[in-house]
């Protein structure tokens, strides 16, 4: 295969008098089992590939820019791909604040992002993985009926980026998982668990720990009752918390904000959450599976702090918004792939943690709601008007221990109320897949709807 | 450029019988050929003008009960045949290998769209997206951000698989959405509308594209006035269009087969019984010309159908793909879909809407002593295990004494579904559909959900009054 990079700065070498080029290649190969009743269900191998051109036809008022992209990396599907961009360009509002990022100085991390023995591990492996995920997780309790989803997944992505304002970068990461669904059997009425677990190769991988994980937590809620309205101090699971600050992390954006659509905007300085509560963004730790050297943009990530000790402290820029608002990228651009465009987003989030294990929160908040799992986020927490309201199951708190299991309630507060209402940031920081790490999270106040 | 053309009929003999070559019972290719646009205003610019194509090609081999599956963006012989002996790496030695059936004449569905989007000038889509921002500012001075985007697709794929089939679909989809961001003294709300439809730019001519972002701008703008919605179970209103969703989550998931046969739904052997109120006529329908879930055929290459799911309350039938049936011995219903290429086929529903009623919608609001009213939903999730599901508000008001009163800020309902489904008491004769798009396994296909004004009796309200 062509080297990613000499096609990306092949693009950026037909650039025409009067315009900026920026052009993105990536390039993936992918693996997933999925096991059921000890056999294979499915397999899936694949690879793919594809290229994304932004070019910036400079006017008078600014420049005005077009985008194309396409799945394949075929000489001619690249050309007709920038031939695409350009006449798109045509139609854009000139714009003095669109340009393309310039280097900045700005030295990427070294960072092992790949675990470069993934390569090597035979499809058997990997195979022999789910099924004895599924396996694990039947034998774990009598209870577990069914096993929904019992899955092995990995990925290796490349990538690399050129332009005409002298950007060259290039990254390259590896992932790998386990996820499992197990379903008890409450004679009646079910529950579910979820488990997951993922690393950068297979040896970081641990079935047993995904099964028991998945089957504690569906196990734990048979017998589940809706709770009555009230008012009280709520836990949320680490890996709720991450969902919660993923949606935070949105508003948290430069582009929100220079849009007028952050509740944080023209509040730096300001106190905007408990005291216990400092979040960063930080991509150059490599702990954090979206760990990254460079941006969508292929500036250096770096070390972006947001709120330190509750008082909000910055936000994530990429150089587009950060022109806007008169200030300078912070290395923060994210790309959803070779078919978007880069924009302002966190990439790896996490809050400093605190003193306390899961069951030290629970006695530090002594009687309450713990929150095992949230539904209806993507239509229940809107990052504009702060207003949350998720669906919830998980237990109560009482006497500082969990208690009975409870399912259909909502949780209802909104963001800000739920950043100043931190009690307790947890210790047990668990890394995950996506744009923040997973914490015990504990607030001293919220709605929960029931019967 | 036609579907033929994306790969002739003997290579795709060719290519099938190298899938089933080292064994297999069954063998399938799917080729895609996929451009879609888009652009998007926001602060008065067009800030996003973007195309993007891709194209290649999925083939899964079945053997027992596992299939092997690889995708590549290689539409040559040589790539199909790379691709074929990669998923069919799954076959294990010594199984009896199954001789394909030939394809016949290539089953064609033409293009159904009039206004071919790829015909249509950029400066049409540009004006499309002023007029939308101009009609939506011009709502109120409280309209603070308008965020227009305007978008299409033009999909052809080819189906062939070794039972002989062989068929082709030339799909075209529009859709314009607005968002509005309306500021005020309580903070930021928004609002949000879309029209999409399988068809072409003909559309932005049939509706009222600045009514629909008006209409964003004045949902924006009520919410600035709302109140948190209460907590507790209360009776839920749902304006016709606003709640088909609920069906999708209550029970469509839960009558997709894999759910069943997993028995990983709360709906799992229970046809032929009465799980709803008997007033619920469900159906699925796949032939729904225009509406965003439509289609010619799904993507293993079934005619789309219409299948009635619940009959005046009882059960009749689930959703079936091509694998599930065969588990059960059956025909698939044509809801077999993917995302693309690159993904095994799912059952997915397509357009899915209840049947409507005979009662005059302003008389079930009259009629409800207290309770909200939805005027719109977002979306929904549901756990089919359990059958509890979650929808979220983006309009809705209070109901006291029989007449709306208080806009309530947006919150979750939460619900368990053969529960809801028992407690639908009244449907309302103004039926309307109305698009979605419908996550399952990370794979996101486009739907339709339809219903009239209808009443539940009872769902916890997830507000924060008290």
């Amino acid at each position: 295969m062509t080297d990613l990079a000499e096609i990306a700065a092949g693009v950026v070498e037909r650039a025409q008098p009067g315009e900026a080029l920026e052009a993105y290649v990536a390039f993936g190969s992918e693996t997933e089992v999925r096991a059921y009743q000890g056999e294979v269900e499915s397999l899936t191998s694949a690879t793919t590939s594809g290229v994304g051109v932004r070019v910036l036809l400079e006017t008078p008022d600014g420049a005005r820019v077009g985008f194309a992209s396409a799945g394949s990396l075929d000489e001619g599907v690249v050309e007709k791909v920038l031939a695409d961009a350009r006449d798109n360009a045509q139609f854009g509002s000139p714009d003095p604040a669109v340009v393309l990022a310039v280097p900045d100085g700005v030295v990427p991390a070294e960072l092992v992002l790949e675990d470069p023995s993934l390569g090597a591990v035979p499809t058997d492996r990997k195979i022999a993985l789910a099924i004895e995920l599924e396996r694990a997780a039947r034998a774990a309790d009598p209870r577990v009926r069914q096993i929904d989803e019992a899955s092995y997944g990995d990925a290796v992505v490349e990538s690399a980026l050129a332009s005409t304002t002298g950007i060259r970068s290039r990254a390259r990461r590896s992932i790998s998982w386990l996820a499992l669904a197990a379903i008890a059997d409450g004679t009646g009425r079910d529950q579910t668990g979820y488990g997951s677990l993922a690393s950068r190769g297979v040896d970081g991988l641990d079935v047993e720990q995904v099964a028991n994980d998945a089957v504690v937590r569906a196990t734990r809620l048979l017998g589940s009752s809706k709770p009555a309205s009230t008012r009280c101090a709520v836990v949320f699971d680490p890996r709720v918390t991450a969902t919660l600050l993923a949606v935070i992390s949105t508003a948290l954006s430069g582009e929100s904000v220079t849009k007028g659509r952050s509740f944080f905007a023209d509040r730096v300085g300001e106190p905007v959450a408990a005291p216990i509560v400092t979040l960063v963004d930080d991509p150059t730790d490599p702990r954090h599976l979206a760990a990254s050297q460079v941006d969508g943009e292929g500036l250096a990530c770096r070390r972006t702090v947001l709120i330190e000790k509750g008082t909000l402290s910055g936000f994530v820029w990429d150089t587009v918004s950060a022109r806007r608002a008169g200030t300078a990228s912070t290395g923060s651009a994210v790309r959803p792939g070779y078919a978007g465009t880069p924009a302002a987003g966190c990439r790896a989030l996490a809050l400093s943690p605190g003193d306390l294990e899961f069951d030290g929160v629970l006695r530090a908040v002594g009687e309450g709601v713990y929150v095992q799992s949230v539904t209806g986020v993507h239509s229940g927490v809107n990052p504009i008007s702060g207003d949350l309201s998720v669906g919830a199951e998980g237990l109560r708190v009482t006497g500082g221990v969990l208690g009975e299991p409870l399912r259909e309630m909502t949780i209802g507060t909104t963001l800000q109320r739920l950043l100043l209402d931190v009690s307790v940031v947890g210790a047990d920081v668990e890394w995950l897949p996506g744009v923040a790490a997973g914490q015990t999270l504990a607030i001293s106040d919220a709605a929960i709807s029931g019967s | 450029m036609t579907t033929t053309t994306l790969v002739d009929r003997d290579a795709v003999d060719r290519v099938l019988h190298e899938a089933l070559a080292r064994g297999g019972e069954f063998a399938e290719l799917f080729c895609e050929d996929k451009t879609s646009s888009f652009a998007s205003m926001d602060q008065q610019r067009v800030e996003e003008i973007g195309s993007s194509h891709e194209r290649g090609a999925g083939i899964r081999v079945v053997v027992g009960e596992t299939t092997g599956f690889a995708h590549t963006a290689d539409l040559t012989e040589r790539g199909l045949l790379d691709a074929a002996r990669t998923a069919s790496s799954i076959a294990k030695a010594g199984q009896p290998t199954t001789s394909p059936t030939a394809v016949g004449d290539l089953a064609t569905h033409d293009v159904r769209a009039t206004v071919i989007p790829d015909e249509v000038p950029k400066s049409r889509r540009v004006e499309l997206l002023k007029a939308a921002d101009d009609a939506a500012r011009a709502a109120g001075s409280s309209v603070t951000q308008v965020m227009v985007g305007v978008g299409d697709s033009r999909r052809r794929i080819l189906v062939a698989n070794s039972d002989g089939t062989f068929a082709s679909d030339d799909l075209v989809r529009s859709r314009l959405n607005v968002m509005c961001v309306a500021s005020g003294d309580t903070g930021m709300q928004i609002g949000f509308e879309p029209i999409a439809k399988t068809a072409g730019f003909e559309v932005f001519d049939a509706e009222d594209v600045p009514a629909v972002a008006t209409k964003a701008a004045r949902q924006a703008l009520t919410k600035l006035q709302a109140r948190p919605a209460p907590t507790g179970e209360l009776p839920v209103v749902l304006a016709g269009g606003s709640g088909g969703v609920l069906f999708h989550e209550a029970c469509g998931h839960g009558l997709e087969a894999d759910a069943i046969l997993k028995e990983a739904s709360v709906y799992a052997g229970r046809v032929g019984e009465l799980v709803a109120s008997p007033l619920v006529t469900l159906v699925d329908d796949g032939t729904m010309d225009l509406e965003w879930g439509a289609l010619a055929i799904d993507d293993e290459g079934r005619p789309a159908a219409r299948n009635v799911l619940i009959e005046n309350g009882v059960l009749t039938e689930y959703m079936w793909d091509w694998l599930q049936a065969r588990k059960d011995g059956r025909r698939s219903s044509g809801n077999g879909r993917r995302e693309s290429y690159q993904c095994l086929p799912l059952v997915r529903m397509t357009n899915t809407f209840l049947l409507a009623g005979t009662e005059d919608p302003d008389e079930i609001v009259a009629q409800t002593p207290y309770g909200i009213y939805v005027a719109k939903l977002s979306g929904g999730q549901v756990n089919t295990a359990t059958g509890d599901f979650t929808f979220g508000t983006s309009e809705a008001y209070l109901i006291e004494n029989g007449k709306l009163t208080a806009p309530l800020r947006d919150c979750q309902l939460i619900g368990n579904g053969p529960e809801v489904l028992s407690r639908v008491d009244a449907i309302g004769t103004d039926f309307a559909m109305m698009p979605g798009t419908c996550g399952k396994d990370g794979q996101s296909v486009p739907v339709g959900c339809g219903q009239a004004t209808m009443r539940v009796t009872g769902m916890t309200v997830g507000g924060t009054a008290a």
